[in-house]
């Protein structure tokens, strides 16, 4: 039976935390808005992006297409660019871009394929690091970065063209999490090489005129094409983080506030029964003279 | 005089939006106007300045131009209207720049701090018209 000091630490320490979760809930919200807003003005530019790749694509043929639209001819090495948080303290946000990607690592393999990963944030390196450490060839790390820019999506897309052209792998994948409402974040796995291609977004009825060409303009959009869709899961990310810390921090605010009205009655049965514990012997005692 | 629709989209925000009369367009091979009823073309951009409807100037740097049936769409890396910069950070920008481009190792990242140090000149060069 804990003692009524027990209880009493018990309450207050609870009471603080309470304090805590509510106060992350309430940061959560603020930045959630600000992330949202961020992704939401970035959609414009990358759904741009896609009508202008679709047409473009729609007229070049086979022989000519570059090599990030046509892949290199094989699918043997993929490389899975797995984009999580950098916190924690948000539910499953994390686990479940990590559980995405891992059961595509154990179909690939199971398959014969040769897995490599990049991971863009800590917390999904370190749950990946504990099964495939050496599959992971490198961690960027965005926790000096407060407000995600394209400087950042560019230079990882750089890297990731770089390993392209080296010929160091054949499809990479994007993992994030979609942003769908502050309740609801969809784990995606997107294919970014070779771009995929909306099907029929092509208009052959329409001739373009090209300056320079159409090669050199497609040889330009497409490494630029990976570095937006890199940007729009970034930011999809980063919406999606604050809006699951928030409704975690909800759930365990609400949580705190059960276990203190619990622990608040357990308290008082507790002085209740001392009371009467004392007053019996009192009476009993008085009784006994 | 007619006008058409124009976007002027950066990967983080659309800047502009709206129906205009004549957009200058820093085109690859060229400064371009385009007015209303241009046929279908596309082109790159060069760091350069778009001027709408003869008054409102953006600085823009790499990305796209698209005349298609919708109007014009311009989808540019970096964008920003022109009285927005500043004179002095660019100037301290292309600075650090030239340095780090004296410092550079390898040939990849030479490439990429000249392009920079390209696209900071053009600004300044906007500003100076």
């Amino acid at each position: 039976m804990p003692s009524l000091k027990d209880l009493r630490n018990r309450i207050a320490s609870v009471k603080a935390t309470q304090k805590i979760t509510k106060a992350m809930q309430m940061v959560a919200a603020a930045k959630l808005r600000r992330a949202q807003s961020a992704a939401e003005a970035a959609r414009p530019y990358a759904a741009r992006m896609e009508a202008v790749l679709a047409n473009l694509a729609g007229g070049i043929t086979g022989a000519a297409a570059p090599r990030l639209l046509a892949g290199t001819g094989a699918d043997q090495v993929h490389l899975l660019i797995v984009c999580t948080a950098e916190r924690g303290l948000c539910g499953a946000f994390n686990s479940s871009i990590v559980r995405l990607a891992r059961e595509r690592i154990n179909a690939l393999q199971a398959a014969g394929k040769t897995v490599r990963i990049l991971c863009v944030g800590k917390k999904g390196f370190e749950q990946l690091k504990r099964q495939y450490e050496k599959l992971i060839l490198d961690v960027v790390d965005l926790r000096a970065v407060k407000q995600i820019g394209y400087g950042e999506a560019e230079m990882i897309a750089r890297r990731v063209l770089g390993m392209f052209e080296a010929g160091e792998f054949d499809v990479a994948t994007l993992f994030y999490s979609r942003f769908k409402s502050v309740i609801a974040q969809i784990p995606t796995a997107q294919q970014v090489i070779p771009a995929e291609i909306p099907a029929g977004g092509a208009n052959g009825a329409v001739s373009y005129e090209y300056e320079p060409d159409e090669e050199a303009i497609l040889s330009t959009l497409l490494p630029r094409n990976v570095a937006v869709q890199i940007f729009r899961a970034l930011l999809e990310n980063a919406a999606s983080e604050q809006g699951a810390r928030m409704s975690a921090m909800d759930n365990a605010t609400r949580n705190a506030g059960e276990m203190i009205k619990k622990q608040t009655q357990k308290y008082n049965r507790t002085r209740q029964a001392m009371i009467t514990k004392e007053l019996i012997e009192i009476i009993s005692g008085a009784e006994a003279l | 005089m007619a006008t058409f629709s124009f976007e002027l989209v950066s990967p983080e925000r659309v800047l502009f939006s709206g129906d205009v009369t004549s957009v200058v367009v820093p085109a690859a091979e060229g400064d371009m106007t385009v007015l209303a009823h241009h046929a279908p073309f596309m082109s790159a951009l060069r760091s350069g300045v778009v001027t709408v409807n003869g008054a409102k100037r953006l600085f823009v740097r790499g990305g796209f131009v698209d005349v298609g049936a919708g109007g014009l769409t311009l989808l540019a890396e970096q964008a920003v209207a022109v009285e927005e910069i500043d004179a002095g950070r660019v100037t301290a920008d292309l600075k650090d720049v030239e340095e780090d481009l004296r410092d550079a190792k390898s040939d990849e990242a030479r490439a990429r701090l000249a392009e920079k140090a390209e696209g900071l000149k053009a600004m300044l060069a906007a500003l100076r018209h």
